[in-house]
């Protein structure tokens, strides 16, 4: 019987395996997906929000700015790229500068270090490409931008190396309360914990269902997004967010932090799961996004795609004000972090350490100190990042550093064979190109699936129609041999 | 060791570029190749028709490549595969160029002259933004192509292509010969943009509609394609409501153009024709940085790799006559596309290099019939090339005789389409 099992492979349930791995507690991290970070973890707006949004009497108020602070530590340990660009969000007219000022003093309150109102002239010397029309805007130099799927899978396996068990494919359908033990019955087998905390997402409220008698709903409200080429990544500095209204933040226009530039997300309600893009949606985007970016050049587009928010809704049974949630549920020993939408990424250092701290120790008095605990991955080997001296050693070393397997962003066959090997490793195609994006540039792995797929049936030891590029089974790439290679062999 | 020419590809361009630059006496030529073999996309392309202008005969595509690459061999031009280059750079007299591979590691090479010879990719179903899921089995046609001919592989068995380029409907054939069935070409032109010869042997020859002005609005399927809605478009490209029909497939391919692929040639500073995405280059190749050249798809997308390999031989000329110092760099024409006209190749011209004619290449912008292209110099018609029909999936090659040209001191070199004269 484990000590505890945590439901969900998200930022949430995977940093929280991580922190619990500093006890000496047995841990089972499930997920139903076959990688970790697979749904919102992996689609959104890649942004450490500075924390002047949320109010201070609400958790994402009391989290965000302090889950930032913390990143620069975090990503060092982890080894996962992350640039502290800072945000500026704009305003129009003097109503909108009426908002910028609002959130200023709501910033303070939250701690939010070096917060600035602008005027026009600093604006625009801060950022040339933006509409001339801008009036001002609020500077928070502490925001920043970070690859969200690299940081779930190094936090995962840095929770493997500490000792955390990893079960994918573990689809959570059942579970009972047996005096002080969970039985969580699996498509891939039953499992017993002490306690179980609760971090599943989109799907944490159908979860708790199996439980107790629910307490929070789960909204899925979709945000459709693009990507430019790399070529256009400079256009602007800054997160640039448009003045938020009731209707949420707006579109922004964001640099990534692999240099590409983002735009996006709308809000709009859907079902859960549906993380199909929108024709209309995409319009709507592109019309905003100019309003604050008049020069965006849609012919850079490389990529479309959606992401779902977790929204905690008021329905007949439950009154909300959209905060999260992360308490012990009335059903005692089990845990809930729901709701865990915007500022989730930006908060989780701190969510995760408070989960740990003041929910979890509590439940458990004899906890003890995991003295092995060790904070740090090993780092990844990034060619493009190496000096020409390094890249001649790394191959000397290993000569796979020396074939270049994706062109357009320059990554060899020893980064990917590294991303296979890793505890926490890829065993897909998509799983692959989100550790060391291969597959994310301008040709989105048109020249180097074929190779990607073969590398993974060689180190996996299957066959090419055995790799899958994303999902278990259905999302196959190749449906058998030709009809030529069954009559050659 | 300081190398004359150093060729950055050994696609069918850098092969014939290399094989020209040392018949006309180059010594220290080196062909750089990313791929375990030489003869670039050729290789997966096993269907044939390749040759027919070069050779007067139809080869397949990897025929076609081991004559040039024989010729590589016989000359001993020395070649380096699986090896990649990371960048170039421009030191005046000589360019730098970084490069890595499993047995070297990462190594300069400082050569002269440069040939750019990097061809293309596809354009992506990210590219043209296609509502929908984002699942499995949505492979660009090279992709698909390379998966069945070169791994054995199917990647479906009910499949929907959009787009009408030629790698497209040679897909559309090639996978209806491996038992897969092809339910429709779906083209958002009123035209088709691949070749005559191609709708009628891969796709009339097979029964498969050839769907016109027609684009896909949705792909369905989370996990694996599980089929797409498929939309009429006016005359503006927008789509007319109430046309949309489902059409289940497991998978669908995307023929939807192809991009020059020029990081190397920006990052060094080369100057570039946004009509092309390729290079701005003159007659004989040379680009606007000293010693570099570059032939090929890199320069403008070509429909017949004939005219590749025509195209490569100019720039394998004029990298031997920069080695030698005998190459004019005095511009005496330029050259621009008029009416009809999408693009023009060479941008410019030093006539001082030209030996008989220059040849024109040049792509209309939609589907003319009985018009003519004329080139002007001022208000001057210099030359007139007619054609029955004007395709834009056909490239236009216009070759004009150097009498012709050197009867005007300089100027702009116009291309238009007219209407033919009575």
């Amino acid at each position: 019987m484990y000590d505890i099992a945590i439901i969900g492979a998200g930022i949430a349930g995977s940093y929280i395996a991580r922190e619990l791995s500093r006890y000496q507690l047995d841990i089972v991290l499930l997920d139903g997906e076959n990688d970790v970070g697979n749904q919102i973890t992996m689609a959104n707006s890649a942004i450490i929000h500075a924390g002047f949004d949320a109010p201070s009497y609400k958790l994402k108020g009391k989290f965000n700015a302090v889950g930032n602070i913390m990143y620069e530590k975090v990503c060092d340990d982890l080894d996962v790229p992350f640039k502290r660009c800072g945000s500026l969000v704009v305003a129009h007219d003097e109503y909108e500068m009426a908002t910028i000022h609002e959130l200023y003093q709501n910033g303070l309150k939250n701690g939010v270090p070096g917060l600035r109102i602008l005027f026009r002239e600093e604006v625009h010397a801060m950022e040339p490409n933006l509409n001339e029309d801008i009036c001002g805007a609020l500077y928070a130099p502490s925001a920043g931008i970070v690859s969200p799927f690299e940081l779930c899978a190094n936090v995962a396996e840095n929770a493997i190396d500490n000792g955390v068990t990893l079960k994918l494919n573990h689809m959570v359908t059942a579970i009972d309360k047996d005096d002080d033990c969970f039985k969580i019955t699996t498509s891939a087998g039953n499992i017993e914990a002490k306690f179980v905390i609760n971090a599943a997402g989109l799907f944490a409220d159908d979860i708790y269902a199996l439980v107790g008698d629910p307490y929070f709903k789960l909204l899925a409200r979709k945000g459709n997004y693009f990507i430019f080429d790399k070529d256009a990544g400079s256009l602007v500095n800054n997160v640039i967010f448009p003045c938020p209204s009731k209707n949420g933040k707006g579109i922004l226009v964001s640099p990534t932090v692999h240099g590409n530039l983002l735009i996006g997300p709308d809000a709009a309600p859907v079902e859960k799961g549906d993380i199909s893009t929108t024709g209309d949606r995409l319009d709507y985007i592109k019309a905003n996004a100019l309003k604050n970016c008049p020069t965006l050049p849609f012919k850079k587009i490389i990529r479309s795609y959606a992401g779902l928010r977790n929204t905690p809704v008021a329905d007949t049974y439950t009154t909300t004000d959209g905060d999260f949630i992360l308490e012990e549920s009335p059903v005692k020993g089990f845990i809930n972090v729901a709701g865990y939408e915007s500022p989730g990424l930006s908060s989780i250092p701190a969510v995760a350490h408070y989960v740990v701290e003041e929910i979890v120790k509590p439940l458990i008095p004899d906890i003890e100190v995991n003295h092995d605990f060790n904070p740090k991955i090993r780092p990844h080997v990034r060619f493009t990042e190496l000096s020409d001296e390094e890249r001649a050693e790394i191959i000397k070393k290993d000569p796979k550093y020396g074939k270049v397997i994706c062109r357009c962003e320059t990554i060899t066959e020893g980064e990917i064979l590294d991303v296979i090997h890793r505890n926490a490793g890829a065993r897909t195609v998509k799983s692959v190109k989100k550790r060391c994006r291969a597959g994310m540039g301008r040709c989105q792995g048109g020249f180097c699936s074929p190779r990607v797929v073969e590398i993974l049936a060689r180190e996996l030891n299957c066959s090419l129609d055995e790799i899958m590029y994303d999902q278990q089974d259905s999302a196959y790439i190749l449906a058998g041999e030709t009809k030529s290679a069954k009559e050659e062999a | 060791m300081i190398y004359d020419i150093v060729i950055l590809g050994g696609g069918p361009a850098g092969l014939s570029a290399a094989v020209q630059a040392k018949k006309d006496g180059v010594e220290n030529i080196l062909i750089l190749e990313r791929d375990r073999e030489l003869g670039g996309i050729l290789n997966q392309c096993i269907h044939n028709g390749f040759g027919l202008h070069t050779f007067n005969e139809e080869l397949t595509g990897p025929e076609y490549a081991a004559r040039y690459i024989k010729q590589v061999v016989d000359l001993g031009i020395p070649y380096l595969l699986d090896t990649m280059v990371l960048d170039m750079t421009d030191h005046g007299e000589t360019k730098i160029i970084h490069v890595i591979n499993e047995e070297s590691g990462y190594m300069t090479i400082e050569t002269r002259s440069a040939i750019l010879t990097m061809g293309c990719r596809e354009r992506t179903s990210g590219a043209i933004g296609i509502p929908g899921y984002r699942p499995s089995g949505v492979f660009t046609a090279g992709t698909a192509q390379r998966f069945i001919n070169m791994e054995g592989y199917m990647p479906g068995k009910e499949v929907v292509i959009l787009g009408s380029g030629d790698i497209g409907l040679i897909m559309a054939r090639r996978m209806t010969l491996e038992g897969a069935h092809v339910n429709a070409v779906c083209e958002l032109m009123p035209y088709s943009n691949g070749l005559v010869r191609n709708i009628v042997q891969c796709l009339n020859d097979y029964d498969i509609p050839l769907k016109l002005s027609h684009t896909i609005t949705f792909i369905h399927g989370k996990d694996r394609i599980e089929g797409v809605t498929v939309a009429q478009v006016d005359d503006k490209l927008k789509v007319i409501p109430g046309t949309d029909e489902f059409i289940p497939c497991d998978t669908l391919l995307l023929s939807v153009g192809l991009i020059p692929e020029n990081e190397i040639t920006v990052n060094a500073g080369v100057e570039m024709d946004n009509r092309t995405n390729g290079s701005i280059v003159g007659e004989l190749r040379q680009t606007t940085m000293p010693g570099v050249f570059a032939c090929g798809n890199v320069v403008h997308v070509h429909d017949l790799v004939d005219f590749v390999s025509e195209e490569a031989v100019l720039a394998g000329k004029g990298a031997a006559k920069y080695v030698k110092g005998t190459l004019d760099t005095n511009v005496t024409f330029t050259t621009a596309n008029g009416d009809g006209i999408g693009y023009v190749v060479p941008q410019q011209v030093a006539m001082k290099n030209v030996e008989e004619n220059v040849t024109f290449y040049m792509r209309v912008r939609q589907v003319f019939e009985n018009k003519v292209v004329n080139a002007y110099i001022g208000d001057q018609l210099i030359a007139t090339k007619k054609e029955k029909k004007l395709l834009p999936a056909e490239m236009v090659n216009f070759k004009i005789a150097k009498e012709v040209l050197e009867k005007y001191p300089a100027g702009e070199i116009r291309f238009v389409v007219e209407e033919a004269q009575k």
